[in-house]
């Protein structure tokens, strides 16, 4: 499509039906109470003049461009600020109103470069439009006078650029920066003549607490904030509207290019997601589509010691074909397998299991959820029957009490973060449990009333404790319970218990009894009280359990079902929740159903032609483990680097390197394809076709910005792989493949590429009775008949601290890296993170002489890696944090076999280290300080 | 010599199930391992049920001797 302009009405819509008429320039408009004059005159199609003004903001009323005049009224008041009233009648292009707007404009203008548009600009500067609009055509003033002309640009960001000498102090960054992404880093310094848009205490935006969020460049109307990509590139001409990459928010994003380049991607506002917010990895981290690390062309080796050679994809296919089959007829149907992806359209998961289970005839299928949120598949599914969260993002903003559990949106899933600060900034009541302090506890303008900083791997005698709470004082929902659920009364008796208490959980978990009794009240009482919850729940050898244990606490307080409410997994990658609907995992058909079910089977054999295993196949570590005892020979990845991201990586390399092949399609070569035989060059979100499925089960559109860059879609390489071994598997476009998805998948029985370019996107399930999708579940009924309460006694994990490995460490990620890195590591993002750092509290590091910045070494009973220390009151004593955003630090090393009991999802939280100085940094500092030795042992 | 994966695998489903009742928790971590694992698994837990791998908890032990 051409460039698109989404319509600005200039001030934000109002709620309640509109029921107030006003007249604006003779045209009649009906409009929500409290509906600024400035909206229902855009509603009305009449566009006043504006620069303060943005739909996405609250009105601010300082530009005087939007003047109006109110029959009956006196002067000429802002319209932005201006509601609405019965019967108002307003004229918005009276001469009058015209002279005062041109003066204004005059004004500005005498202050503005004249050649921000012939010059570097984008040539979208409102300003400059709007001069036009009013008719200045001559200044008065000139610019002789003192101007602010003079001011040096701040280039700090690698993205954008802030150039004061375009900047007219409207405060539509500083607005954006508070009101939308809740950061509150810009500010206007100064009074009158000498105000100006600065970053924290007259910091560049580096210095700052900037986020680089982008929010403030999308507000400006001038080119004083602006992409460096449109120096760059010039002004997009066609945009494409698609779904960002990186996490489980799924943010809609308009792609904007020139030819076939993105000069920069603008969060769109229709999406119903993120609705025009985004963060510094979807708005500007994309430039890794065209990074010259990418491998274009299949490439193959014989062994792993030899050198890659680039071969013609009729080979690679033949060859991963031939040997594929070789080693079936060698060492058996089950010796081979695959892995699927989240970062890969559901399209292309799809057929990457139906060819494990029809051209492989196996269930050795499995998928990078495994590592993340296996557990929320199976602990949603035990107690409400979906694999799936409850809510839409936009339930937010009906909670009173928002728990979050094990997650750090602001990092993790900071759009959503961003939505939940605005609503806790309105009044709602923030309860956090996690080990570290992290951002959210204590934020501008939001605090937690509770911060329940609990020991790592205690999670379910945490949420025992609260369900004991609503249990013993009666604050349960006897009525919702009685109608809506099963195994209340037994469940009950279990969780009364004393050793469930407050009281006799505070010495497992560090937790204060009167903290966590006064937290489980508030929760219980909310009224609406929400749970949002992440990897710090499922990556323990009880996330399963724990997923069941804020289940049950959510239904016994009757927390399910409607808006404001809730069990929320926020989800890692992009499409976790669809590579898992679509049937990634060993046991479970798409739409999470067993392969024992004969029914179902049957209807996949019958479209299939072929028949299906009715046994569960590998999941990933048992593949590992089973090609260590020589049953499991040859891999076939897609788009994870396991030999990174999985834990115990000594393990997984030398699992990779038994296998007879191992096969990698991936963008990069990584540290995966070190022991692949067959790299197959991937596709970027740039260039997919398909969809993902976000955290709240909303089924968006990957749009192709262009072709494959590789020559062949991710799904064609599948098929033709599945072709050359025999199977008959063949699509002509990708929206068939979703046409099959829909025949094949109750809950996405009503989905198609039309219905998604029609309505924009949907959340499953979507079918007859739910034409448009399902924001928010369970809410007649579960869907499995009635909610069940499963007992959850609290299991210690086997991990344990010992004097050899005193400390505890957990894994977690930052906002400017994502996952493994392959992707924000080949950005200007690495201007954040550079490297893996070690968070350590400060008795833990000076009880081992360690320094801010010194580089330590990390070490587990499994392995030992290096990284730089950085000393961090947030995390407790005893405890210490880092990333595996780097493979050079490759925190994966000293992570344990442990595993959730239900899933065999890494327990990555919780792994017993012991922390030091390098030794050579120990020797150098020294000599170089001459401290005492025995201060720095470790 | 390492224990086996399996046996570790089942000794923490067998954690999770071993407040129920005997049947019942018997029962339970079969059920799971029949639902989850693959059948090779299965059979290298069954015959080192058999042997009576000495690493294999009671509760884990009974749950691999009814899967046979």
């Amino acid at each position: 499509m051409s460039l698109l302009k989404e319509p600005d009405y200039g001030t934000p819509a109002r709620a309640g039906e509109a029921s107030v008429q006003v007249e604006v320039d003779g045209r009649c408009v009906m409009v929500p109470e409290g509906t600024s004059v400035m909206r229902a005159a855009a509603l009305a199609g009449i566009d006043i003049p504006k620069l303060c003004a943005t739909d996405s903001l609250e009105a601010f009323g300082s530009c005087r461009m939007c003047l109006v005049e109110v029959d009956g009224g006196r002067g000429t008041p802002a319209s932005c600020t201006t509601p609405v009233a019965s019967g108002m009648v307003v004229r918005t292009g009276t001469p009058k109103l015209e002279k005062l707007r041109r003066s204004t404009m005059e004004l500005y203008m005498s202050d503005h470069p004249l050649d921000c548009i012939t010059g570097s600009g984008s040539g979208r500067c409102d300003l400059h439009d709007l001069a036009d609009r009013v008719g200045l055509y001559h200044m008065r003033y000139g610019q002789q006078g003192v101007n602010h002309l003079h001011e040096e640009p701040d280039s700090s960001n690698p993205y954008f650029d802030f150039d004061q000498t375009k900047c007219i102090v409207c405060s539509r960054c500083v607005r954006a920066c508070s009101e939308i992404q809740g950061t509150f880093a810009l500010t206007i310094s100064g009074r009158g003549f000498d105000s100006s848009v600065a970053a924290g205490a007259n910091e560049t935006f580096m210095e700052s607490e900037c986020v680089s969020c982008g929010a403030c460049v999308q507000a400006c109307p001038t080119d004083a904030l602006q992409e460096r990509t449109i120096v760059e590139l010039g002004m997009p001409t066609r945009t494409v509207l698609t779904t960002c990459a990186y996490c489980g928010v799924g943010c809609s994003f308009k792609a904007e290019l020139k030819g076939d380049d993105v000069v920069r991607m603008v969060p769109h506002k229709d999406g119903g997601a993120n609705e025009g917010h985004s963060c510094v990895k979807g708005r500007f981290a994309f430039g890794y589509a065209n990074h010259p690390d990418r491998v274009l062309k299949p490439l193959v080796r014989e062994s792993i010691a030899d050198e890659w050679r680039e071969a013609e994809w009729d080979e690679a296919i033949g060859l991963v074909a031939r040997r594929m089959r070789e080693i079936q007829a060698e060492h058996g149907r089950g010796s081979i397998g695959g892995i699927t992806s989240s970062r890969c359209t559901n399209e292309e998961v799809y057929v990457v299991q139906k060819m494990v289970r029809a051209a492989f005839g196996n269930n050795n299928v499995d998928t990078c959820a495994r590592v993340c949120h296996s557990p929320t598949g199976y602990g949603l599914k035990q107690t409400f029957g979906t694999s799936a969260g409850t809510q839409d993002f936009k339930s937010v903003d009906q909670a009173d009490v928002i728990v979050v559990i094990g997650a750090n949106p602001t990092d993790g899933h900071p759009v959503f973060a961003s939505r939940m600060k605005r609503r806790l900034r309105a009044g709602a009541t923030l309860i956090v449990v996690d080990p570290r302090r992290i951002d959210l506890v204590r934020t501008p303008h939001v605090e937690a009333a509770y911060h329940l900083q609990l020991a790592p791997g205690t999670n379910v005698a945490v949420v025992n404790a609260f369900a004991h709470v609503a249990v013993t004082e009666e604050l349960f929902a006897a009525d919702f319970v009685a109608e809506r659920c099963e195994g209340f009364e037994e469940w009950a008796e279990f969780i009364a218990r004393p050793e469930n208490s407050p009281e006799a959980v505070e010495a497992i978990t560090g937790v204060p009894a009167d903290q966590l009794r006064a937290a489980a009240r508030l929760y219980a009482t909310g009224p609406n009280s929400a749970i949002y919850y992440g990897l710090g729940v499922t990556e323990h050898s009880q996330g399963s359990t724990m997923v069941m244990g804020m289940a049950n606490l959510a239904m016994a307080t009757g927390n399910v079902g409607r808006e404001g409410v809730g069990v929320s997994p926020l989800r890692g990658q992009n499409n976790v929740q669809g590579s898992c609907d679509m049937g990634s995992f060993p046991h479970e058909l798409p739409g999470y159903r067993h392969v024992s079910d004969d029914t179902v089977r049957g209807q996949f054999e019958e479209l299939w032609g072929t028949t299906i295993l009715s046994e569960p196949g590998l999941r990933i570590p048992n593949m590992f483990d089973a090609a260590l005892d020589g049953t499991f020979k040859a891999l076939y990845v897609q788009g994870e680097d396991i030999a990174q991201s999985d834990p115990n990586i000594t393990h997984v390399h030398a699992a990779l390197a038994a296998m007879d092949l191992v096969v990698v399609q991936d963008l990069f070569l990584n540290e995966t394809s070190k022991f692949a035989h067959v790299l197959l060059p991937a596709t970027s979100f740039l260039e997919k076709d398909g969809t993902f499925t976000n955290a709240e089960r909303r089924i968006n559109r990957v749009r192709p910005v262009v072709g494959p860059k590789t020559g062949k879609h991710e799904w064609e390489i599948v098929c033709d792989i599945a072709q050359a071994m025999g199977y008959d598997m063949h699509y002509d476009s990708t929206s068939q493949i979703m046409d099959e998805i829909a025949a094949t998948t109750p809950t996405f029985a009503g989905v198609s590429f039309n219905l998604l370019d029609e309505v924009g996107s949907v959340q499953w399930p979507c079918n007859e009775t739910a034409p448009l999708g399902t924001p928010t579940m369970h809410v007649d009924g579960f869907v499995r008949g009635k909610g069940l309460f499963v007992e959850t006694p609290y299991v210690p994990t086997k991990e344990r601290s010992t004097r050899r490995f005193p400390l505890i460490l957990t894994t977690g990620r930052i906002l400017s890296q994502y996952n493994v890195g392959a992707q924000t590591r080949r950005t200007a993002n690495v201007a954040w993170h550079p490297e893996d750092i070690l968070e350590i509290h400060p008795h833990d590091a000076e009880d081992r002489g360690i320094e801010d910045g010194d580089q330590v070494t990390l070490a587990s009973r499994v392995g030992e890696t290096v990284l730089r220390a950085k000393i961090a009151d947030r995390m407790p004593v005893g405890v210490v944090y880092t990333t595996f955003h780097h493979p050079v630090t490759g925190a994966n090393v000293v992570t344990t076999e442990h595993s959730d009991w239900a899933t065999n999802c890494p327990e990555y939280k919780v792994t017993a280290v012991q922390v030091g100085l390098r030794r050579s940094m120990h020797a150098s500092r020294e000599v170089a300080e001459q401290v005492p030795t025995a201060l720095l042992s470790d | 010599m390492d224990t086996p994966s399996v046996v570790r695998l089942a000794n923490d489903i067998a954690d999770q199930f071993s407040h129920r009742p005997e049947p019942a928790a018997v029962e339970a971590v079969a059920d799971h391992v029949r639902k989850f694992w693959d059948p090779r698994m299965r059979e290298q837990l069954m015959a080192l049920a058999r042997d009576g791998h000495v690493d294999l908890q009671p509760l884990a032990l009974r749950a691999a001797r009814q899967l046979q």
